[in-house]
């Protein structure tokens, strides 16, 4: 039974169960759902792409800063040891483990990084109005499919975990590095939640000239 | 709050006769090979869905046995030489009376792993019985388990962090045990199982498909 369907581009499909609805602008702040599954479709945010941009360039800043620093530092029976996150994921660089060493490597410090470049890369053009770079599009879908496999916020819970299982065998001193990990953890959850990848794909598509 | 307007009742994008773009959500003409917005390849259905979440599921399953027999931490100091399993650590951390502690490395590294395998199995099942009971909480569980997946990683970074961290010669040192590794591998392969899987065949079972699969 065909009926008439609005243009094409009108209309919005849930990524999550194929239901189409007709897209409509939104009042601020609100977000719209999938009304059979509930999934969220979109959210309006006013001049979120420069909001999401500033969130971008500070968690790189803060994530070449986490990598640089002393992370922990120990101290037991005279002895004393200082370990970055490249000496984390140095630790299975033995034998077995390297490639583990590998994937933690990726997970922690490089797709993090890669995610926030892209996501650089791709809006930031966009945020002075301006056409956006060649590649843009491949860069944003880049950024949106490393999302689960940047780890930076389960990583610093995983210190948490091991400083209380250690507390009690030395003296554990917290470097700068380790506040600079729990910023970009931060930064990255505010940024991830305003991104409305309806709007921004639009917005990549539409060319300014 | 905002909401998007069905378009003529509930429809889907495959029985008006379209395919959407799952990255973009931007519709098109069914048989459309990419999305015009965002170049990304459009697929209907994916029709390996199942063989996929079924294969990687396996290759999860395996490697947490392994992870869960073999050490996953070697502690050396002055006295002893130790080796913990997952499970051993947890009773340790209780010994210890780290009880939050405990709680959360139990919960990452064992009821996780065990609740995804389980969820997965019954998600797989149900689309291939093509059953259309419970798809509202079917949807919650499939939401749930991509999101909570991840998490299980906790105690493979903290292995990392205390092998890195531990390194003061001889009065005591903690190295990676071989678990390490096969635990990684396991939430990994159940990572890339819970995401092969295409949550619009959970949507597909109470609809006539004239075209089937």
């Amino acid at each position: 039974m065909p009926q008439p369907l609005p243009p094409l581009d009108d209309l919005v499909a849930c990524h999550q169960c194929d239901t189409l609805h007709v897209a409509q602008d939104l009042p601020e702040n609100a977000r719209a759902y999938c009304q059979r599954c509930g999934a969220v479709m979109m959210t309006a945010q006013s001049a979120s792409i420069a909001r999401i941009l500033s969130l971008a360039m500070t968690a790189f800043v803060m994530l070449i800063a986490a990598i640089s620093f002393p992370f922990l530092s120990l101290d037991a029976n005279g002895l004393h040891n200082t370990t970055s996150v490249i000496d984390a994921v140095l630790a299975f660089n033995d034998g077995y483990a390297f490639p583990l060493a590998v994937a933690v490597a990726f997970f922690i410090i490089v797709i993090p990084l890669v995610r926030l470049g892209a996501l650089i890369y791709a809006l930031g053009p966009l945020a002075r109005d301006q056409h956006p770079h060649a590649g843009a599009k491949h860069a944003f879908g880049l950024a949106e499919r490393l999302r689960p496999w940047s780890m930076a916020e389960i990583f610093i819970v995983g210190v948490t975990v091991a400083l209380i299982k250690v507390a009690g065998l030395a003296a554990v001193t917290i470097g700068p590095a380790f506040w600079a990990f729990a910023g970009v953890v931060i930064v990255t959850v505010l940024k991830d939640q305003m991104i409305c990848r309806y709007s921004i794909w639009e917005a990549l598509d539409h060319q300014p000239d | 709050m905002g909401s998007t307007g069905p378009s003529t009742g509930l429809i889907t994008a495959r029985e008006a006769g379209l395919v959407a773009c799952q990255r973009c959500g931007q519709v098109h003409v069914i048989n459309t090979a990419y999305c015009k917005r965002c170049d990304g390849p459009l697929r209907s259905r994916d029709t390996q869905s199942l063989q996929k979440v079924w294969a990687f599921l396996l290759a999860g399953m395996i490697a947490y046995v392994p992870a869960n027999i073999y050490p996953m931490l070697l502690t050396n100091t002055l006295v002893d030489h130790t080796e913990s399993t997952i499970v051993g650590g947890v009773v340790d951390l209780i010994h210890h009376g780290s009880f939050g502690i405990a709680l959360i490395v139990f919960v990452a590294s064992v009821m996780i792993p065990i609740g995804k395998f389980v969820a997965i199995i019954y998600l797989a099942l149900s689309v291939h019985n093509r059953s259309s009971d419970n798809q509202h909480e079917r949807h919650k569980a499939y939401e749930v388990v991509e999101f909570i997946g991840r998490w299980s990683m906790i105690d493979v970074f903290v292995v990392a962090i205390l092998s890195a961290l531990v390194q003061l010669n001889t009065v005591a040192t903690i190295n990676p045990g071989i678990a390490a590794l096969s635990f990684a591998l396991s939430v990994i392969f159940t990572m890339l199982s819970a995401q092969s899987f295409d949550s619009r065949l959970i949507w597909d079972a109470d609809r006539t498909n004239n075209d089937g699969h």
